[in-house]
């Protein structure tokens, strides 16, 4: 374990999302060294680095000539700041997309992103908190990182973790042959190793490269709040999505079960983004194809911030509702009365029967497009008195994974580096297991005693 | 009252090679010492493998020599082949192995402790510890004796109630049929010790006229033999050396083998000890390797003195007839007569995480252990720990400081750091992808790492220290004076660069630049190097590894920075994992029980996470 206190790290700062403001804040020996690599003022001549603490700057942050967002930017100066390190906060009015890539440009220029609860530990272990609060921040360490791990995990159950563990595997193989034959040269032999290791080494390249991208692309790094439309099928979900994107994009026809994947719109609603995810309709379905829909609709509702769920207000509640009102229980959700420009059959209070005042009902027509202004001003009300909320760890989270995927491409460049060099095999293990680690992080697995194990497992040693 | 009773300083149970090192170290250090051993016809006797070094071992071996240990001379002096294995690869995994005449190793080093001043040989079992308010004060013999001491090193290998099991035979002995060692460890065991049983095995030895080695490939040592100590004159190793074997297993013997599985103490569950998988037996091999259709086996010469043939490869518990008929299915093989049986050896061995690094109990002040006493394997893995161990209990008694090699200084530091701090199911085996700063923790180098703490301790004389500073000397000016040496693009140095493959110069260049490119090197371009004045070579070979591998090294050097910063942070002795909140349980339990010293230590045990560790530092800033 390395001891990592004396690097500079970075974060956003600010929960995304709500005012359109976002600070990142950037604390160490190099804050100022960073600040002047990506800040540019209006006459390109001021230099953070010799600007009195305290003191507000305006200009732009800029990464490889081109202006990622229009700033201000304050300078604490040590041991004036929070941390009581050198410390920057910009303040990026773009949004959150611009905010993500100061901080992007940020991490590029020498900062690394900081640990949950980190900027917190060092205003701790500087001093800076008083010792009375010691054990929360302890407290605060252990929850936030499990709550990080949690995420991270969550983020990646599916085909990412599955690239990044096959990845994992392939890397632990490789140093364990290249261990194996060092430490038994009789048994196994190097000879032509390097060759094929080069194009293992290119092929997984590619594969990271397009992990990063996907992850640019912000298909990997979600912001906003993690919406799940649920309903039964032509409860009018997708007709929800359409009015709130505002263009065709879900299949709508009056066939009950035509939405048989999920999709996903990112959605802004005034200051609040949302994510959206429609989702097949919720019944009992002997349909193979649509009942992937339905489990998947029950996954995402897991680990949603928000549920939306439809109503046809036009039909009676049945036991599949009362199922699902059940299993709301407990969550942010707002209950949508849909069709009511239809004859009503079911009312707010026939909901509320089941589930009290624990969530607001809304009467809307997706159809006629009513209802959307009581919506929007019962989601922000929500947002603002903290029922709904998300944590900005789930950001940060997503660029450690990112600058960890980064980290696992780099090495492996050494790799194919020291290969063409034609350094010898025992160069190439030190930056295998790098990347090896690296990955690891991003689905929190320590190393332990996995190369030793890969050894023995599959290779046959000894005497 | 006991009718002998005798007070020394240090008390060594064991003459295996840890119990050597440690006892010399001891003596050597002005303590009166008393080394026991079951018998002293066995002192540093090589029950196993009839080789020293390897891969990873030959690094421990120069390490033991540099801090002023004994077995890389003894070695040296009764070799009868030698390799440098690895030469291929990098530095880093180069790595010494010499094939020993067993019989000679063990006289030459029994000579050594002869004649070394302070130092007793007894032929008796150590059957107690008295032990007075968690403090050693001397044990007592099977005869009655006792010895008082201010420290003891227990280095019982494997002979603590062992028991040699082939087939349905079973010895209650230590290896090669000696005497076991019944007692010692009931005494640890009231002590509040914790021991566990392992398991290890040995192959047959094989009568040489009975060999056809026609059928074999013949493996010759290397032309010029690189010595093992720093203190050995290389022209004093160039001798006649004896060729080993290499042969093959083949479909027919792993048919024997899977026939007969079911008569294996191993597989029938006759052995419950936990045996080590880098050492597996040949029916483990065949069993958990189907697909290899053959494997390798190599015939090796126990010595020159005896026509018995070390038979690597193929470790077996299988009954005495199907041994038999399963060493006789390999080619030149066929008449094989065996002298000596294949045996898997059952022993009574302590958990080194009662230990701290510097390998005195925790619980018990004054009390050492080391060798596979400690749950290693290998004979250099046990005479590295016996010098720190030896080391540590004289330093103890002298009031110093214990020496603790950390992961970055030393194989020795990551071995000793592994056994205390990490669990190991098995016997534990050093090996070079277990160091992480493996770069610089190179055999060529273990001197310029290592002797000046030896000399420190007090076990390097003035004279060797001596000529150590000087190579030291030149090796760092000679590496400024190519580093700030530069050569023009004149037709000379252009014609040489073509003749070696290499492109031709635009401008002048740094010396050092042209040794780092990959198809040069300093030897070869003393031919333009003008300024170059002559030096050993020993010398010439640090100047040229550490210019050429300057980039990877220097990151090795940054990794270490990084590392040392959390081996620094002590953790008091006093502290109570209880009252930290924020720590989780396994946690909280691990390091109560282990108490790591340091955070480095602390964030190496299993079940300690990194978020446990910020805890641990925050609540350690409080304090």
């Amino acid at each position: 374990m390395e001891d990592r206190s004396n690097e500079t790290i970075a974060a956003i700062s600010t929960a995304l999302g709500g005012s359109g403001i976002g600070i990142v804040r950037v604390s160490g020996k190099e804050a100022f060294l960073i600040g002047d690599r990506v800040f540019e003022s209006p006459r390109g001549k001021k230099k953070l680095s010799k600007q009195v603490s305290h003191t507000v700057h305006y200009g732009y942050i800029r990464d490889e000539g081109q202006t990622v967002d229009e700033v201000l930017v304050t300078v604490f100066r040590a041991p004036k700041s929070f941390t009581t390190e050198d410390t920057i906060e910009i303040n990026c009015h773009g949004g959150i997309y611009a905010t993500r890539r100061v901080l992007e440009t940020v991490l590029k220029n020498g900062a690394r992103p900081a640990e949950p609860g980190e900027f917190t530990k060092r205003a701790f272990l500087n001093g800076r908190i008083d010792l009375s609060q010691a054990e929360s921040v302890a407290d605060v360490i252990q929850a936030k990182n499990e709550y990080a791990l949690q995420n991270s995990l969550s983020q990646l159950q599916g085909s990412l973790g599955h690239k990044i563990t096959s990845l994992r595997e392939r890397l632990l193989y490789h140093t364990a042959f290249i261990e194996s034959a060092l430490d038994d040269p009789e048994h196994y032999s190097l000879d032509g190793y390097p060759a094929t290791l080069l194009s293992e080494m290119e092929e997984m390249s590619s594969v990271l490269n397009k992990m990063i991208a996907s992850a640019d692309n912000g298909r990997m790094i979600k912001e906003g709040i993690q919406t799940v439309i649920l309903g039964k099928p032509n409860a009018g979900k997708s007709s929800l999505l359409n009015v709130l994107a505002g263009e065709d994009r879900a299949i709508v026809t009056d066939i009950a079960g035509t939405t048989r994947d999920t999709l996903e719109e990112t959605i802004s609603l005034g200051a609040i983004n949302l994510n959206v995810i429609d989702t097949a309709g919720i019944r009992s379905t002997d349909d193979y194809i649509e009942q992937i829909g339905v489990s998947k609709a029950w996954e995402k509702a897991e680990t949603a911030d928000l549920i939306l769920y439809v109503v046809d207000s036009s039909t009676s509640l049945d036991e599949n509702d009362e199922e699902i009102l059940k299993q709301l229980n407990g969550r942010s959700s707002i209950i949508l009365l849909n069709k009511s420009d239809l004859q009503q059959v079911t009312t707010a209070d026939d909901v509320q029967a089941y589930t009290g005042d624990s969530f607001p009902v809304i009467e809307i027509s997706a159809k006629e497009q009513t209802g959307m202004d009581q919506f929007e001003q019962t989601l922000h009300d929500m947002f603002y008195h903290g029922t709904l909320s998300f944590n900005d760890e789930v950001y940060i989270t997503s660029a450690r994974q990112k600058s960890e995927l980064i980290r696992a491409r780099e090495s492996l460049k050494k790799v194919c580096e020291s290969i063409s060099l034609g350094m010898p095999e025992d160069f190439y293990t030190i930056d295998l297991m790098d990347s090896y680690i690296a990955l690891g992080r991003i689905i929190g697995k320590e190393v332990g005693e996995d190369l030793v194990d890969e050894i023995f497992g599959r290779f046959c040693m000894g005497k | 009252m006991s009718l002998v009773e005798e007070y020394v300083d240090v008390v060594v149970v064991g003459a295996g090679h840890a119990g050597c090192e440690a006892a010399l170290a001891c003596a050597r250090l002005g303590l009166h010492t008393v080394i026991f051993t079951v018998s002293v016809d066995s002192i540093a006797l090589m029950p196993c493998n009839p080789n020293i070094g390897g891969s990873s071992k030959g690094h421990l071996v120069r390490e033991v020599d540099a801090l002023g240990g004994e077995m890389g001379k003894n070695i040296d002096k009764t070799f009868i082949q030698s390799k440098m294995l690895n030469q291929s690869k990098g530095p880093a995994v180069h790595s010494l192995r010499a094939q020993a005449d067993k019989s000679d190793y063990t006289r030459s080093m029994r000579q050594v402790l002869e004649q070394t001043e302070n130092l007793e040989i007894k032929q008796l079992e150590v059957t107690d510890l008295l032990v007075e308010d968690g403090k050693l004060t001397g044990i007592k013999t099977y005869s009655g004796s006792v010895f008082h001491c201010k420290a003891a090193v227990l280095c019982a290998g494997t002979y603590s109630k062992a028991r040699c099991i082939y087939g349905d035979v079973s010895m209650y002995t230590g290896p090669n049929g000696l005497a076991a060692a019944n007692h010692l460890t009931d005494s640890l065991r009231s002590l509040g010790i914790e021991l566990r049983r392992f398991k290890t095995g040995t192959p047959a030895r094989i009568a040489g006229p009975s060999i056809d080695y026609s059928k074999m490939e013949e493996q010759k040592g290397d032309e010029y033999v690189v010595p093992f100590s720093f203190t050995t004159d290389p022209e004093s190793v160039q001798k006649e050396q004896v060729s080993c074997w290499l042969t093959y297993t083949n479909e027919r013997t792993h048919e024997i083998i899977r026939e007969n599985i079911d008569r294996s103490p191993l597989y029938s569950g006759k052995i419950q000890g936990t045996g080590p998988r880098y050492c597996p037996s040949i029916e483990d091999k065949v069993m958990k390797f189907p697909d290899k259709d053959r494997h390798q086996v190599f015939i090796e010469p126990e010595g020159i003195h005896t026509n018995e043939m070390y038979i690597s490869g193929m470790s077996s518990s299988l009954p005495e007839d199907v041994q038999i008929a399963m060493y006789r299915s390999v080619p030149g093989l066929e008449q094989a007569r065996l002298v000596k049986n294949a045996y898997a050896i059952e022993y009574d061995c302590v958990d080194a995480r009662q230990l701290k690094l510097s390998l005195e109990f925790k619980q018990i002040s004054g009390l050492f252990s080391a060798g596979q006493f400690n749950g290693s394997s290998g004979y250099e893995e046990a005479a590295a720990q016996g010098l720190i161990a030896g080391i540590n209990a004289a330093r103890k008694i002298q009031g110093k400081e214990p020496l603790i090699l950390d992961r970055s200084e030393a194989y020795i530091g990551v071995l000793i750091d592994d056994l205390v701090t990490k669990e190991n199911i098995e016997p534990y085996r050093m090996m070079t992808s277990r160091a992480e700063y493996r770069l610089l923790l190179r055999q060529d180098n273990a001197d310029l790492r290592l002797t000046e703490k030896g000399y420190e301790i007090g076990l390097i004389e003035e004279e060797r220290y001596q000529s150590f500073l000087k190579k030291r000397e030149q090796i760092a000016s000679e590496i400024q004076r190519v580093e700030s040496t530069y050569v023009s693009d004149q037709p000379g140095v252009q014609s040489f660069l073509k003749r070696h493959g290499s492109t031709e110069l635009k401008s002048s260049i740094c010396l050092g630049e042209l040794v780092r490119r990959p198809e040069l090197s300093y030897e070869i371009l003393s031919e333009i190097d003008t300024g170059r004045k002559p030096l050993p070579a020993d010398v010439v070979e640090q100047v040229n590894i550490s210019i050429k591998y300057k980039g990877y090294l220097d990151r090795q050097v940054r990794q270490v920075e990084q590392f040392k910063k959390l081996e620094k942070k002590g953790i008091p002795d006093n502290i109570d994992y209880d009252r930290i909140s924020g720590l989780r349980l396994e946690a909280q339990q691990k390091l109560s029980k282990y108490r790591p010293s340091s955070i480095g230590q602390a964030s190496r045990i299993a079940g300690v996470s990194p978020a446990d560790i910020s805890v641990l530092l925050v609540y350690l800033k409080n304090q």
